[in-house]
């Protein structure tokens, strides 16, 4: 735990009330709708904003504080604008290059080539960004930032500017980048499914104040926030590939002890490198597509039969359903089931069921 | 020896207005004061106004009796009416919205969300005006300078007031042709403003030519 923070604005048109430590690793996402300070929060954490009276330090060092304040061009950050904003008067090259040269040899620690690679943008250096689709520039602009070796990345809205297409071609790169690069990131965004691929950490921001944070999975589970209540509640599960073809078109995953079979397109698509072996995978499950069962059914369609126990029933979101809380081992699933089933069923807390899942409902 | 004074005036003019519009137009650009639109209304003034009606204040102002020409004179320096240096203020203030408002475009333009990318890049404050708003701008300002220069080229009516008539000082080429005129001397009228419509062709000609290439000017 090591960016901490604290900045409190009370102004009529904007409000600002975050206090904060958030993990030096991984993904951090700050969630909130438009308007909710995530942005202002971002640029606080650059200095490209300076709210008096804030203070803010990074692994021990401090940005921020009542009588010091290290100007942008001081921190040892990268920052991802909403929109690529390269400068047009320079090539592709010459952009990546503006960071790179302004920081001496000794404190690179990502090499030109290595940037180049990592985004594919061997074919676009001699050209102008004017030159570039909306897409290719953002990778750009990542890339001109990676160079610059930062501690701490900042992206905000990386893929809000962007057309769907746009968002599928340099989603692959952004997961790729936090697989690969030892390098803590700060995530502003407001759609639920990036944040699922990307995130460990998630800050929820509402009206400048936060409203919960914690480890992405449990937050989402969490049966007093919008994700497990809204009709779109889906589970995150960590789970190990342990078999690319399981035959019929499927990979074996095991998770938590217990097998859980995919269909192999539903593996991480439009990954840039193939997963490899003993790798973990992150999949979703919807609520919604969680079956519940007191024995093991024969002959059914289903593919997945995982051996949970029931820890809690929401009952308050919807006159003819139930939330269903699951532990699976060390994880938490979700269930949506009807009110008429959960009676049937005899529900219980701490009671064990199988939760049945589709292979082709799992995705990751 | 006309034709000289009127290049040196437009060439000093010039140069001395790029220098200091800049923070000018910078600030006109970028600041939030409410302030600005007097600034911008002053600025725009010697668009409408007379040139006479400036010419005259400026010579009771630069002149012996006057606040700033007592002053210099006090101080042993001597008044500026009648004197080149008058003749240079004077065409400055003449020329000042042809170089503050392309200036200001520009500026408006090249700063923003680009400064503040270059400050995540490492870039320190000076560093970002010369890396990124100064090649941004430079077209903004060639259009500054080459409306300026032209611009002075033609002026008489101020001129003819702060710096006088005074041949080999303040004698520039469009006086010296309305003084031929006066003076029934058709020839040497004609020879100036020969080569004053030369010059000036050649100037737009440049500009249009480099317009099609950099799209440099986009007023004139």
């Amino acid at each position: 735990m090591s960016l901490a923070m604290s900045f409190q604005v009370n102004r009529a048109e904007f409000q600002l009330q975050v206090s904060l430590e958030l993990p030096d690793q991984g993904v951090t996402a700050l969630f909130g709708r438009s308007g909710s300070g995530k942005t202002t929060l971002l640029r606080c954490i650059a200095g490209l904003e300076q709210l008096p009276g804030g203070s803010l330090s990074f692994q021990g060092q401090v940005w921020q504080s009542a009588d010091e304040f290290v100007p942008v061009h001081l921190r040892p950050i990268g920052y991802v604008f909403q929109e690529a904003s390269l400068f047009p008067h320079l090539t592709i090259e010459q952009n990546l290059h503006y960071g790179f040269k302004r920081i001496r040899a000794a404190e690179r620690r990502i090499g030109f080539d290595e940037v180049v690679e990592l985004l594919s943008l061997q074919d676009y250096l001699t050209r102008y960004p004017d030159q570039l689709s909306g897409g290719q520039r953002q990778r750009v602009s990542i890339g001109r930032a990676l160079l610059t070796s930062p501690r701490l990345l900042l992206m905000d809205e990386p893929m809000a500017s962007l057309d769907a297409t746009s968002k599928q071609e340099i989603l692959p790169y952004l997961e790729r980048l936090t697989e690969e690069l030892q390098l803590p990131i700060i995530y502003v965004s407001h759609a639920v499914d990036e944040v699922m691929r990307l995130a460990d950490y998630m800050v929820l921001l509402d009206q400048g104040q936060v409203q919960a944070q914690g480890p992405l999975q449990a937050l989402l589970t969490d049966h007093q926030l919008p994700f497990a209540r809204s009709e779109q509640a889906a589970s995150l599960l960590k789970a190990q590939l342990v078999d690319t073809d399981a035959g019929d078109g499927l990979a074996g995953l095991q998770l938590e002890q217990q097998p859980l079979l995919i269909s192999q397109t539903h593996l991480s698509p439009g990954r840039l490198s193939p997963i490899t072996l003993g790798a973990t995978v992150k999949v979703t499950i919807m609520a919604r597509d969680v079956v519940l069962a007191r024995q093991l059914p024969e002959a059914i369609s289903l593919l997945n039969a995982l051996l949970v126990r029931v820890v809690a029933l929401d009952t308050d979101l919807d006159k003819s359903q139930v939330l269903v809380h699951l532990q699976l081992g060390e994880q938490a699933l979700m269930a949506r089931i009807s009110k008429r089933s959960a009676g049937l069923l005899q529900l219980q807390p701490g009671q064990q069921v199988y939760a049945l899942i589709k292979g082709v409902a799992v995705n990751s | 020896m006309a034709l000289w004074i009127t290049l040196k005036l437009a060439l000093i003019s010039t140069l001395a207005l790029l220098l200091l519009c800049a923070p000018l137009a910078w600030w006109l650009a970028h600041t939030a004061c409410r302030a600005k639109v007097l600034v911008e209304a002053l600025v725009a003034l010697p668009l409408v106004l007379p040139p006479t009606v400036m010419g005259f204040y400026l010579l009771v102002l630069l002149g012996p009796r006057g606040v700033v020409g007592g002053f210099l004179e006090s101080v042993g320096i001597g008044h500026l009416a009648f004197s080149f240096t008058g003749l240079v203020i004077g065409s400055m203030l003449f020329s000042l919205p042809f170089v503050v408002q392309p200036l200001q475009n520009a500026f408006a333009t090249a700063g923003g969300r680009v400064l503040e990318v270059a400050a995540t890049l490492k870039a320190s404050p000076f560093d970002r005006f010369v890396s990124i708003v100064l090649p941004l701008s430079r077209r903004g300002f060639l259009t500054a300078a080459v409306l300026s220069f032209a611009h002075s080229l033609g002026e008489f009516g101020m001129i003819l007031m702060i710096g006088g008539n005074i041949p080999g000082r303040t004698q520039v080429a469009s006086i010296a042709i309305y003084d031929h005129v006066e003076a029934m001397d058709y020839a040497a009228a004609h020879q100036l403003s020969i080569i004053l419509v030369g010059a000036s062709f050649i100037l737009l000609l440049l500009v249009f030519a480099l317009n099609r290439r950099f799209k440099v000017v986009s007023v004139v």
